[in-house]
């Protein structure tokens, strides 16, 4: 940082007065991110985990709902914000649907495969030994696939997380209304505050589902590739 | 969809101007994430060295998000309100997945046909250029895919360090309330985004070597058969794939 501040103009590059000041901002936009982020994946694994029901259930599904998923994933951000507006206008319902809507792809992929993975052994011995179709889902299936489900949540999550930022743009308050509120006055301090945060919040995501990762499958670490 | 229409008619100067410097942006700095990521993939790659390196570059750069690099770069002294500021946060955004596949790919190659065709006398060069790179298309291609919808979706947010491009109209359409500005611009960035995941697409199936492809339905008959293999390698292929984000 010393070097960037020398490079800099005469304005010191980082004004530490301003962070000392807004340490209760920084709390409460860590906060909303976090809840923002919540929501997202929340609802994008609930929807996820029926769409990958379905598709286990009847196979020829899994093309056109990846393929939906998929086109869904392709558009940027920033631009299904624009899409949604005349529709919902500048609300957390226009930037939910379209956060929970980059999940699913990731989510259905992952999901999907993990129960995919279920040796079919054990769940025929679990049909022998009297299991419903229920409890084959909820104690056989499921457990087994759960590794490899997390694997999808931290992805899931990590990006998410990134995303949240975008949604400054719309009026959302969180980590990146900083970073828009930087740019719009041109002032350095409050854009890095909010690139670092967020960054660093990513981050923390991504150790932190990665120690769930190891804690729901203590008997193996997810295969390297699923990760 | 007819404010749309109209507008597009109305402004079609600007219509043109702004698309054309998203694809500008965007294509710069594709082809410099291309020069910085593939020569040192494939030589790490060849080698074998620094494989941990490649494959966490992936999920290092999942965890950037978009606009807080567009923040950091245009802070650093030199970038500020700029072209150069969104092609160089696009170019650090688009190295991950280039890199990771690249290697990836490489280092999936059979072992024993680059024995093989070291047995015939080829030469380090010789069996990367010959060998694993044709072997290795598709998933290299992959990446690329992946980095180039990232690098056009992020583009847009070019338009908040004034450095143009489709994001304009609906950075400009929230600013002045304007819809059909708002939705032209999201409906243009949208379109563009998925005419390259698709263009790409057709490229990535273009360099899958013929002998490669019978390989992979061979595969498919088995996996339809009941045995499960490369289904690693296809949640791999999806892992590495990177959202529209921006």
């Amino acid at each position: 940082m010393n070097l960037l501040a020398q490079a800099g103009s005469g304005q010191p590059f980082i004004d530490w007065s301003w962070i000392a000041d807004h340490t209760d901002d920084m709390t409460a936009r860590t906060v909303k991110h976090i809840i923002f982020t919540g929501i997202a994946v929340g609802l994008g694994f609930a929807i996820s985990l029926v769409l990958s029901l379905v598709i286990v259930r009847y196979r020829w599904t899994y093309g056109p709902i990846t393929g939906v998923a998929g086109l869904l994933y392709t558009i940027p951000s920033l631009a299904l914000f624009g899409l949604l507006i005349p529709i919902t206008g500048f609300t957390v319902t226009t930037a939910e649907i379209a956060l929970v809507s980059y999940t699913l792809l990731i989510l259905i992929r992952n999901t999907v495969a993990g129960l995919d993975g279920v040796p079919s052994d054990v769940r025929e011995a679990a049909v022998g030994m009297g299991f419903s179709p229920l409890q084959v889902l909820v104690k056989v299936d499921l457990p087994l696939a759960l590794p490899v489900i997390v694997a999808g949540l931290r992805v899931a999550t990590v990006t998410t997380i990134g995303l949240v930022t975008v949604t400054a743009l719309i009026g959302m308050e969180n980590l990146g209304t900083f970073i828009t509120d930087g740019l719009q006055r041109l002032f350095i301090t409050p854009v890095l505050v909010g690139a670092v945060l967020s960054i660093a919040l990513a981050v923390a995501a991504d150790i932190a589902l990665l120690g769930v990762q190891r804690l729901v499958a203590p008997w193996t670490r997810a295969p390297e590739e699923a990760r | 969809m007819n404010g749309v229409l109209e507008f597009i008619a109305d402004h079609r100067a600007e219509v043109v101007q702004h698309t054309w410097e998203h694809i500008q942006i965007a294509a710069i700095s594709l082809l410099l994430t291309l020069a910085v990521a593939l020569p040192p993939a494939l030589w790490l790659a060849h080698t074998g060295r620094g494989g941990f390196l490649a494959i966490n570059a992936s999920n290092i750069g999942r965890a950037l998000p978009s606009l807080a690099i567009i923040a950091v770069v245009f802070s650093l002294p030199g970038f500020g309100l700029s072209k150069s500021t969104v092609i160089f946060a696009l170019v650090l955004l688009g190295i991950p997945p280039v890199l990771t596949n690249a290697y990836v790919g490489v280092r999936a190659v059979d072992r024993d046909v680059v024995e093989a065709a070291r047995g015939m006398g080829m030469r380090g060069m010789e069996i990367l250029r010959g060998v694993e790179l044709p072997l290795a298309a598709p998933v290299i291609m992959a990446g690329v895919r992946t980095a180039a919808v990232q690098i056009v979706a992020t583009a847009t947010l070019g338009a908040l360090v004034a450095a143009g491009g489709l994001g304009v109209f609906i950075i400009d359409g929230i600013a002045l309330q304007d819809t059909a500005r708002l939705v032209t611009g999201a409906l243009l960035v949208a379109l563009l985004a998925i005419v390259i995941d698709l263009g790409f697409g057709a490229l990535e199936r273009a360099v899958t070597p013929t002998g490669l492809t019978v390989t992979q339905r061979g595969e498919q008959a088995a996996r339809r058969g009941g045995a499960r293999r490369g289904r690693g390698d296809q949640v791999l292929a999806d892992q590495t794939r990177r959202s529209g984000a921006g």
